[in-house]
């Protein structure tokens, strides 16, 4: 076997030092007028792109891959909930469907549950050419090993090019066992999808939302992805394309087994509304003073018929419970309207809700940086602006 | 009962102060710290808080990474980890999450865990794809996004894992991965015996000749996906500053831009 190597040619290095200045994680250095690679090199190429003499030569190992020709159709998993089909399902068939025509190939969604058939009857109201439907009591609720192994079984039969998933606490945890199981390349929250010569080019944030970085899947297969919620429309009903629902029969028992068991699901009752779902999120920093506060941006959402956020300040002190904080260590919101109140905008805040369409920001200091960011800045006290607010609301 | 516990920790840069110089499109490092991965803290603790609850249990930290991440373990044993191991092979750069989890699985196979716990990603790649992957490379069971360890014992762990919509309680077999999120504890601060300790503390270092591992598998030429390029995201810019006589009129203005914006 070959080997991965970073060469750097004396001869021709000039000392720019732009590759140093390239690399994402620090393996080049200058030893004098020269520069040098460390331990670090991760053998992505970003530094050769930019070298002005060609003085870097990357030599990647050779990858034994599969048979890429064998691989054809576009499979988007049908995540449900209680029988019910996730709205993020919705999306994905829409951008499904754009993949699966731009290589000619077709777009199947898969659901694996427990008298799943309404809900796979009315998937085929949407552009959808298959809906896979397997059925079984052990797959009623998520359960990552059999979801994994069933899923995994029927990968290796039918041999999809691409599968889709939601980027959700499910889709996550589920499409990784996936990934590992039939060795192809998964990409995580990817917030954008495009065919370009028959390869599928995943572009996704890294490094908290700071950097863009586009992945490929070159020898393997299936190319696997999740998908940030939110990112992509969601497919309407246009009655369909005359697409077939198949049912596939779990034969083997031994794929159905699980050694996790759910005892009970706890709903949250604080969180009436999924932040992660909601259009419209009001949401409350440091700025908010004290946890009785927190009433007036629940008022403020329910006039705008949305939901309560939080940042990382707030839940730290205990006004409000953690399943509310957008952010870093939160969760990754893109409504079509954020409301930030006494949120200054430490940089973990703003990588969680910056793909927001519209952000307003009301916070007393008119050099906070969220205002940076915001659509629409109001300096001024929350407690004066939200009630106004709130009044102009019901006014409309 | 004992129970012999292995955290994953990822050293990764600071990743907020990362940032691309827009006018050369390239990254900024200068100044840019090395940390424990911040999800992989509360891991960590809550290792190091079954160890307190369960005696005779070893926490063992687990990294892969260049030399300079023993920095970072030291920094884990100050806070009460036990022994720290270190993989570090040119063979295992490049690594995705698949050939990732490969590798910490092939270590796994050598510290024979009872307990598998990482954070539930890292800030950095933010995938949350290695936690699930060593459980399939190691044919174990996961619960990922736990915010409470209600009950373990040598066969069984009672969990409770975060979702969108609530807590879902979940029984698990051990040995098993748990990938944890912040809500489950609140890390402790390095004490001064632990920081001893950490002095005294040698990391053990394995290459990949002291595991037993398939070429193939690791590194770069382990891995499906690969980086085809890297960019700055569109920036945002700044919009419009609403003026106004008194919070009022500020409202009424805010409210009448939405209006004509049909986002309400």
């Amino acid at each position: 076997m070959s080997e991965n190597k970073l060469i750097i040619s004396a001869d021709k290095c000039v000392g720019c030092t732009k590759c140093v200045k390239q690399c994402p994680f620090a393996a080049l250095e200058m030893d004098g007028k020269l520069a040098v690679v460390n331990d670090s090199c991760t053998f992505c190429g970003s530094c050769v792109d930019v070298c002005p003499t060609k003085a870097i030569i990357l030599n990647r190992a050779e990858q034994k891959g599969v048979d890429l020709s064998a691989y054809a159709g576009v499979w988007v998993f049908g995540e449900q909930k209680n029988g019910k089909i996730q709205s993020v399902v919705l999306e994905l068939i829409n951008e499904g469907r754009k993949l699966a025509d731009s290589l000619d190939e077709k777009l199947s969604v898969v659901v694996l549950g427990n008298d799943m058939d309404a809900a796979c009857q009315e998937l085929l109201e949407y552009s959808v050419d298959y809906v896979l439907q397997i059925d079984a009591p052990e797959l009623a609720d998520y359960a990552a090993e059999p979801y994994a192994k069933v899923l995994s079984d029927i990968v290796s039969k039918r041999k999809p090019s691409i599968i889709l998933a939601g980027a959700t606490s499910i889709g996550r945890s589920f499409l990784a066992r996936v990934a590992v199981e039939v060795k192809a390349g998964l990409t995580a929250d990817c917030t954008g999808l495009e065919i370009c010569e028959k390869m599928l080019h995943q572009t996704r944030p890294a490094f908290g939302g700071n950097i863009m970085a586009t992945i490929l899947t070159p020898n393997h297969r299936p190319q696997m992805a999740t998908v940030r919620h939110k990112v992509f429309k969601e497919a309407t009903k246009n009655g369909g394309c005359g697409g077939k629902i198949e049912k596939i029969a779990v034969d083997d028992n031994k794929l159905l087994t699980s050694r996790t068991k759910r005892i009970e699901f706890i709903t949250d009752n604080e969180t009436t509304i999924n932040i992660a779902e909601a259009d419209i999120i009001v949401s409350g920093g440091r700025g908010m003073g004290k946890p009785e506060n927190f009433a007036l941006l629940e008022e403020l959402a329910n006039a705008l018929g949305g939901a309560v956020g939080a940042s990382r300040a707030a839940v730290d002190s205990g006004w409000i419970p953690y399943s509310h904080q957008v952010g870093q260590t939160g969760k990754t919101v893109g409504p079509k309207l954020y409301i930030a109140c006494g949120i200054s905008g430490a940089i973990q805040h703003m990588v969680g809700m910056n793909s927001s369409d519209t952000i307003i920001a009301i916070n007393k200091d008119p050099d906070a940086p969220i205002f940076e960011i915001a659509s629409f800045g109001i300096v001024g006290d929350v407690f004066e602006v939200v009630p106004e607010l709130i009044k102009a609301i019901k006014n409309k | 009962m004992a129970l012999n516990i292995v955290v994953c920790m990822k050293q990764v840069p600071d990743t907020t102060e990362v940032r691309i110089n827009p006018e050369t499109n390239t990254l900024i490092r200068d100044g840019v710290d090395s940390i424990i991965n911040p999800f992989d803290t509360y891991a960590i603790e809550e290792a190091v808080r079954l160890c307190e609850r369960v005696e005779g249990s070893k926490t063992t930290i687990l990294s892969m990474g260049p030399p300079q991440v023993e920095s970072s373990l030291k920094d884990a044993l100050s806070v009460g980890a036990d022994e720290v191991v270190l993989l570090s092979d040119r063979e295992f750069a490049g690594a995705d999450t698949w050939a990732t989890s490969y590798t910490l699985a092939a270590a796994m196979k050598k510290l024979k865990p009872d307990l598998i716990i990482t954070g539930k990603q890292a800030i950095d790649g933010d995938t949350a794809q290695v936690g699930p992957g060593i459980a399939v490379h190691l044919d174990m069971p996961q619960v990922c996004y736990v915010s409470k360890i209600r009950e373990i014992n040598d066969e069984v762990a009672i969990v409770e894992r975060l979702l969108e919509d609530g807590h879902e309680v979940v029984e698990v077999k051990l040995p098993a991965v748990l990938t944890v999120v912040k809500e489950i504890n609140e890390p402790r601060l390095p004490s001064l015996k632990g920081k001893m300790k950490a002095k005294k503390t040698a990391v053990t270092v394995w290459t990949n000749d002291d595991l037993d591992t398939d070429p193939e598998c690791l590194g770069l030429t382990g891995s499906p996906t690969q980086v085809s390029k890297i960019f700055s995201p569109p920036k945002r810019g700044g919009g419009e500053m609403i003026d106004g006589e008194n919070a009022q009129e500020k409202a009424e203005t805010v409210v009448a831009k939405l209006k004509e914006l049909q986002v309400i």
